[in-house]
């Protein structure tokens, strides 16, 4: 019989439950990890990385049209959406199994298996029908989040497709209805488009991308049409008709409604955190709104049991559940220089064409803070490696505290912006000011340098714009 | 396998040390005991023993070398069967280890001068040293530079709690805030406001701005630095203390220790950790100086819990050793060994070092011949130790040498009296020197 008793158990296998289980280990905790599906949870299975392998394959066929313009031949280009799904399904297996090989190199104890509370330090796991107890003195739930469904625009995997029917599109749709554009619709939106559906994006706020700062939804705004996408922003999706092979959609915007003809509908209406059948009930773990609540040590109000990544609130990102896992299983050992997650310096990227990236404030919500700002911008039609790509479009803002020239925000669109913005996190979490960026030698040629150029435009200094 | 010496502390305080002279040569067969070098500090000169025996590999670092950084190699010794050509020294060297391999001549459990307050709730862990006592050069991030030099306060001033003391931009807007006076950790807004005059609770300390003194650097009172404060100046306010002391003769506990660890694989039970078995089971004879005083009543405790004083950067904590007279010497001492070590790297939770019934102080490995401690409240008394040294004494009414041990116990007089203190450390004095009786 194996082990039943553990120091930490960690109920979810995503990037947030299995990175929290590999820390453990490092510090030499017993630790189980619990995972009902599969390792590497949404992000590596169904979510980020697919995605990108999806993502790329569009991104090639693009480059393969503009051929030409590189002067390049590449006549009679196509694609088998068969076999470019089948790539990305072999990119998450690859990955899957290196969570699995990970997670032993680590020595954690893993349980393929749901789980639930079982009262104090307990958790019940059932094996397909095989029932165990399982104790630990520290129980971490990771159990991510799942797509919401809002009433009427349920996805059914026929029609109506979820991220996850995407991901394994067995057609490519002709007429694409995209409800939502938040980083996984726009993602899916920016993949069909690419192969040559006819995409229309309903966003409910006023434009798309809102988390984002403005300027930089604009921008993407005109770049998605310009790429053939049609955009309604401040529109609801009010019914869908399902008929047989088609679905008749109800859009209203200011007030005026009108009826759309698609071959297929993909809900991207947000997420909802995965907090049934964990036994939380006449636990005292407090959850709103679907998901669990946390301190700053991701502690829930149940003592010994804490939550992270997705299932404890926004920003759903991989890399917050990681890093909050990281604080949790840290806090739990003891050790110093521990310090609660700050969610602006979390950088968020979305992976459509062109690509986003930011991190910290937005323009706007620097401004109702009540900061004095000085805010930079650098066009990609600046920057030498950018034209040299052939990649003209895009651009890096900044935001600066005035005051202290602190950076409080960084704001990206254009080509590879997703691999750049990493490099403003760390001058936040450095806290740098806009003094050490200038003294920065940013190499050339690289996009990177518009980093330098935006932070010098932000004091009136930008040299090639 | 061949063991790297390492660079011993000799005070709980020291980073690094002068290494003045090698008592031994490369070649030159060791054994467990022996003095093979000089460490010099800015304090004293104490000799390195050597715990583990075999050959003396290689000297890596040289007499007379400057400088050198605690736990750093110094040395290899070659077990058995190894030459210097078959081992790799510069690799084990570089190995380095958890343990040190060497120690100051007198063992562990360092404690310092008074004795070891508990720290009361709400301060867990130390707060990390005020940047200015780190050196010239202060670690703050460039946003908390230019946010202090705005609002005019001095980084020396402040507290960081960014990753090893920096100062980040949260600590500037705790200093400004601490203007209020509620910032705990975070040091005073600027050197004027520091000077404030102290919290009544802090006893009634004379005024620190006497006109005429020379230039000073401030250092800010961490957490931890109040509490002792607080809780020192109470004991010494409201226990009325009385002091015995006993000369404890301890070549046979030296002997029974050296055969004790002879027997052990590679673990190490100290003097300090016999002292530990030994008050425990001596209290265990005489329950009460096992005992607390309250309004009330006197409690006398079922248990003895025994608060070991461990010096930490910035101060002392007091991790216990729980139900220690029912502990053999071995058990105490792997348990010391993780207290200590976790109480070092501030890791303790407060449940490890709240709570005991009687305390220890041990300042013998400084030189320390006997001091009187301050007792830990609320318990009733602290032992303090002495260094074991050689002196004359009489023996069947000859002069004869041995090796003398003076501790000296601090007793709550409202708690214990005399008779009964006396009685303790009589019990005390016979398991110390006729250790066997310890297996009683």
């Amino acid at each position: 019989m194996a082990d039943t008793q553990f120091d930490i158990l960690v109920i979810g296998g995503g990037p947030g439950g299995y990175v929290s289980a590999i820390r453990a280990a490092q510090l030499g905790m017993k630790t189980a990890l619990v995972e009902r599906e599969h390792l590497g949870g949404i992000c590596l299975n169904w979510g980020c990385i697919p995605t990108k392998a999806l993502l790329r394959s569009a991104e090639i066929f693009d480059h393969m049209k503009h051929a030409e313009s590189f002067g390049l031949s590449a006549g009679n280009i196509g694609f088998d959406l068969d076999k470019v799904v089948q790539r990305s399904r072999g990119v998450a297996k690859q990955l899957n199994q290196g969570v699995g090989h990970l997670l032993k190199k680590n020595k954690v104890t893993v349980f393929m298996a749901a789980a639930k509370l079982a009262g104090s330090g307990k958790v019940e796991i059932d094996e397909k029908g095989k029932k165990q107890s399982l104790s630990a003195k520290h129980i971490i739930l990771a159990t991510g989040a799942r797509a919401r469904d809002l009433p009427g625009l349920e996805a059914d995997g026929k029609l109506v497709w979820n991220y996850k029917h995407a991901l394994v599109a067995d057609t490519m749709p002709k007429r694409l209805l995209v409800i939502g554009s938040g980083a996984i619709g726009i993602e899916f939106a920016s993949f069909f488009n690419s192969l040559g559906s006819d995409v229309t994006v309903v966003e409910v706020m006023d434009r798309v991308l809102p988390v984002e700062d403005a300027e930089i939804s604009g921008l993407a705004h005109k770049a998605f049409e310009k790429k053939g996408m049609k955009i309604m922003t401040g529109a609801t999706v009010k019914g869908l008709k399902r008929g047989a092979k088609e679905v008749v959609a109800t859009i209203e915007k200011g007030g005026k409604s009108t009826e759309q003809t698609f071959d297929r509908v993909i809900s991207a209406v947000g997420i909802v955190g995965n907090v049934e059948d964990l036994g939380l009930e006449g636990t005292k773990v407090k959850v709103d709104r679907t998901h669990v609540v946390i301190d700053e040590w991701c502690r829930t109000g149940e003592p010994g049991v804490y939550a992270i990544g997705d299932i404890a609130g926004a920003p759903w990102l991989a890399h917050k559940a990681s890093h909050e896992g990281v604080i949790c299983i840290e806090k739990i050992a003891g050790l110093k220089d521990v310090h609660p997650l700050d969610v602006k310096r979390i950088p968020g990227c979305t992976y459509c064409q062109p690509q986003v990236a930011s991190v910290g404030l937005t323009e706007a919500a620097a401004k109702e803070a009540g900061y004095e700002l000085k805010v930079g911008r650098f066009p990609f039609i600046g920057n030498g490696k950018a034209i040299a790509l052939g990649e003209p479009e895009g651009m890096v803002k900044t935001v600066f505290d005035a005051k202290t020239g602190e950076l409080l925000g960084a704001h990206m669109i254009g080509a590879e912006v997703t691999e750049l913005i990493q490099g403003y996190s760390v001058a936040k979490t450095l806290e740098t000011t806009e003094v050490d960026l200038m003294h920065t030698v940013f190499p050339h040629p690289t996009l990177s340098e518009m980093m330098h150029e935006s932070v010098l435009d932000a004091y009136g200094r930008a040299v090639h714009f | 396998m061949a063991i790297s010496v390492l660079m011993p502390a000799l005070s709980p305080t020291m980073t690094e040390g002068k290494l003045a002279t090698w008592l031994v040569a490369v070649g030159d067969k060791i054994s467990a005991g022996d003095v093979i070098a000089e460490i010099e500090t800015d304090k004293a000169t104490m000799e390195v023993e050597a715990v583990d025996e075999g050959v003396l590999g290689k000297i890596i670092v040289a007499a007379g070398t400057d400088n050198v950084a605690v736990n750093a190699p110094i040395a290899v010794i070659l077990e058995e069967g190894e030459d210097a050509g078959s081992v790799d020294m510069d690799a084990v060297a570089g190995s380095g280890g958890p343990a040190p391999k060497a120690e100051a001549k007198a063992e562990p459990a360092p404690a310092p001068a008074a004795a070891a307050p508990t720290p009361t709730a709400p301060a867990p862990k130390p707060a990390p040293a005020p940047a200015a006592s780190s050196g010239d050069r202060v670690f703050a991030s460039p946003l908390a530079r230019r946010m202090a030099e705005q609002a005019g306060l001095d980084l020396g001033q402040i507290t960081g709690s960014g990753p090893n003391g920096r100062i980040v931009k949260h600590d500037i807007e705790d200093a400004i805030a601490g203007g209020t006076g509620k910032a705990a950790p975070a040091a005073a807004p600027a050197p004027a406001a520091a000077a404030q005059a102290p919290a009544p609770s802090l006893g009634a300390a004379p005024s620190p701005d006497v006109p005429g003194l020379p230039a000073f650097d401030e250092i800010p009172n961490t957490t931890m630095r109040k509490v002792i404060a607080k809780r020192l100046t109470e004991s010494k306010q409201f226990a009325p203390h009385f002091y015995l002391t006993v000369d404890c003769e301890i070549d046979a506990l030296l002997n029974v220790r050296k055969e004790l660890n002879a027997k052990l694989d590679g673990e190490k039970v100290s003097v300090n950790d016999l002292v530990i078995k030994a008050s425990a089971q001596a209290l265990k004879k005489v329950p009460a100086a096992n005992a607390s005083w309250t309004d009330e009543a006197i409690r006398i405790f079922k248990s003895v819990d025994i608060s070991v004083a461990v010096a930490i950067e910035g101060g002392l904590i007091t991790p216990v050793i729980r139900d220690a007279q029912n502990k053999g010497a071995l058990d105490i001492a792997r348990e010391m060994k993780d207290l200590a070590s976790r109480a070092r790297d501030g890791k303790l939770m407060p449940e490890e070092y709240q709570g005991g019934t009687f305390s220890i102080s041990n300042l013998g490995m400084f030189g320390i011949k006997d001091f009187c401690a301050v007792i830990n409240p609320p318990q009733g008394a602290i032992l303090a130790i002495g260094a074991g040294e050689q002196r004359p004494v009489v023996k069947d009414g000859a002069l004869a040498v041995a090796t003398v041990m003076s501790c000296t116990l601090s007793v709550d007089h409202r708690v214990v009296d005399g008779a009964v203190g006396a009685e303790f450390l009589a019990a005390f004095k016979k398991l110390i020197e006729d250790p066997l009786t310890m297996l009683l």
